[in-house]
């Protein structure tokens, strides 16, 4: 303090500060997010010992049938099936990819108008309590929500026992263990992560353009169309990867709703890293499953660009 | 007259979004192990039977443990990163800024995995500690956007008078910027505890078999006789969820209107 001339010289590069002033929550970050995913990556293509994993290249943790190193050192005669090659894994990644979409589309579509309407129709003062409100219910358990869908949805729920007292249906409808349960559930896990980016977007716009636009004489709709909509589509575009990456790797979803029936890829990880302790192929499907959420969302983005013209 | 198409549209979002937290305390307060209508009666049996739970109450003082520090922790953690990325300009910013706001898009399933993988390898026994390790990877990235936003609003000139008026950046920082940005900090705390305190994903799989509440909770589903306990403690676990957050509401508009900055609102 007794040289304060010094100081700012000492403290003069703004990288130097910048990199020293992040560098415990970046390290933290490397050492922790950044080290495990590169060893999952690394672990994928080594062979499979017991209750280890054994630094010998191999591919076929992706690709073509795979044999586990027994405790003595020879290899065991019962092989088993890599990520793409076996078909139960292609057929859990397809459901998965299936399911996120789905949950992504119907997400980002309910989500909309509801974005619009704060964004345009509620007064200024009143739009943080209203994207408070819309908060709220995503911080609370995720597994109470979870867990009360699957009350409310059951055979002897809340829905049947009301459709039922009503005289509405007769017989309880099949709703639990089904895939339209799972994407309402998760659609509702994820609207707010939807509802947020979309509300920035149209928050960006400049109102007069709307105004321009009518007075060159589009109607209200076809403002919306041409003026509003592409202007969005950054917060659209935003909504859609923040919905769609965490969703296909969703776990609880598929053991309380689907009641473990319809298993996703998340439940395969698991499985394949802790029942069956086969980490080399559950590394395999992790990086798979990653490499499919990055491929979808590349493609999206691409097709974006091009016919929406939306930016990168 | 004009129908408002669009109000009634959110209004019937939001009760579609509020349905399961609503319907929670009707049924805790319900003297059926059924979860149907017609209601029963009025009981508050299943509060009873929470209150004397001995399992829970560890899981209670163990998932208060692991949200208190991962609060801590992840705020700490957060405003380093936050204040760095606002305050300075450098190359390294964007790569490291993407990697610590990773967690929050990425699924929780392979991070849990990854890390438990790595932890096993190198030998770390799984504990409560290993759990806090997990939780402040997803936490910090909330606690960024909160504290983002907090020294965004800051204004440059106040730093510049007192280094001006011969406080150095330490002295600076405790005597001018921390106070400003304080509610910015209690209030990514708060939302950092409630995270931590719902999480499940991570829980479950770094934990050693010691009880949070989230691995309670989930462990108590496949007995239906103890569904009306678990609607009871829910509702005192959303209950809780809200308070934090309308504190941590609070917190937040209150440090935008001591920096004089406009509400854009919300947490994110």
């Amino acid at each position: 303090m007794s040289e304060p001339l010094k100081r700012p010289r000492f403290w003069g590069s703004q990288a130097a500060s910048g990199l020293a002033l992040i560098s415990p929550t970046a390290l933290y970050a490397i050492l922790l997010l950044a080290a495990p995913l590169a060893a999952t990556l690394v672990y994928s293509v080594m062979t499979d010992g017991y209750l280890t994993v054994i630094p010998q290249f191999q591919l076929c943790n992706y690709v073509g049938e795979c044999h586990s190193q027994l405790a003595d050192g020879t290899m065991s005669p019962d092989g088993y099936l890599g990520a793409w090659s076996d078909p139960i894994v292609r057929t859990l990644m397809a459901r998965s990819l299936f399911v996120s979409i789905l949950v992504t589309a119907a997400t980002v579509l309910l989500a909309y108008p509801v974005a619009y309407f704060v964004s345009f129709n509620v007064a200024p003062s009143k739009k943080a309590l209203w994207l408070f409100m819309i908060t709220i219910p995503f911080w609370t358990s995720y597994v109470i929500r979870v867990f009360m869908w699957n009350v409310m949805i059951s055979r002897t729920g809340v829905i049947n026992s009301v459709l039922q007292g009503l005289h509405i249906t007769s017989d309880p409808l099949q709703m639990s263990f089904t895939i339209q349960a799972m994407v309402i559930t998760l659609a509702h896990a994820y609207a707010p992560f939807a509802i947020l980016p979309i509300f920035v977007a149209l928050e960006k716009i400049d109102r007069s353009l709307l105004e321009a636009g009518q007075d060159l004489g589009e109607t209200r709709f076809t403002t919306f169309l041409r003026v509003t909509l592409p202007l969005s589509m950054t917060g659209v575009i935003a909504a859609v990867l923040i919905v769609f990456i965490p969703t296909i790797g969703d776990y609880v979803t598929p053991n309380l709703i689907g009641g473990g029936k319809i298993p996703m890829i998340a439940n395969m990880i698991e499985k394949q890293m802790l029942k069956a302790d086969n980490r080399a192929l559950g590394s395999a499907i992790a990086v798979s499953a990653m490499l499919v959420v990055g491929l979808v969302s590349v493609v999206f983005l691409a097709l974006n660009r091009r016919y929406l013209k939306g930016p990168k | 007259m004009k129908i408002p198409v669009l109000r009634i549209y959110t209004i019937g979002y939001l009760l579609f979004l509020y349905c399961p937290i609503l319907i929670l305390p009707i049924f805790a307060f319900n003297d059926s192990t059924a979860v149907a209508f017609p209601l029963q009666g009025f009981t508050t049996e299943w509060f009873q039977n929470v209150f004397h739970d001995a399992v829970l109450g560890k899981a209670l003082k163990n998932s208060l443990l692991v949200a208190a520090s991962t609060a801590v922790i992840s705020t700490f953690l957060g405003t380093l990163a936050a204040r760095a990325n606002t305050r300075y300009q450098f190359k390294a910013a964007g790569p490291l800024m993407g990697l610590i706001m990773l967690p929050m898009v990425l699924p929780e399933i392979i991070m849990a995995m990854a890390l438990l993988v790595v932890l096993l390898s190198i030998g770390i026994p799984l504990s409560l500690f290993t759990i806090i390790l997990g939780h402040v990877l997803v936490c910090t990235p909330f606690a960024v956007a909160i504290l983002t936003s907090a020294f965004q609003s800051l204004d440059k000139s106040l730093e510049e008078a007192a280094y001006d008026l011969g406080e150095g950046p330490f002295s600076t920082f405790r005597l001018i910027i921390l106070p400003l940005v304080m509610p910015g900090i209690i209030s990514a705390m708060l939302i950092c505890f409630t995270i931590s305190l719902d999480e499940f994903i991570i829980s479950n799989f770094l934990g050693s078999g010691e009880p949070l509440l989230s691995t309670f909770i989930y462990g108590q589903l496949r007995f239906p006789k103890n569904v009306p306990n678990i609607m009871a403690l829910g509702t005192i676990l959303v209950g809780v969820s809200i308070t934090l957050l309308a504190l941590a509401e609070f917190f937040r508009r209150r440090g935008l209107a001591r920096t004089g900055a406009k509400d854009s609102g919300g947490f994110l």
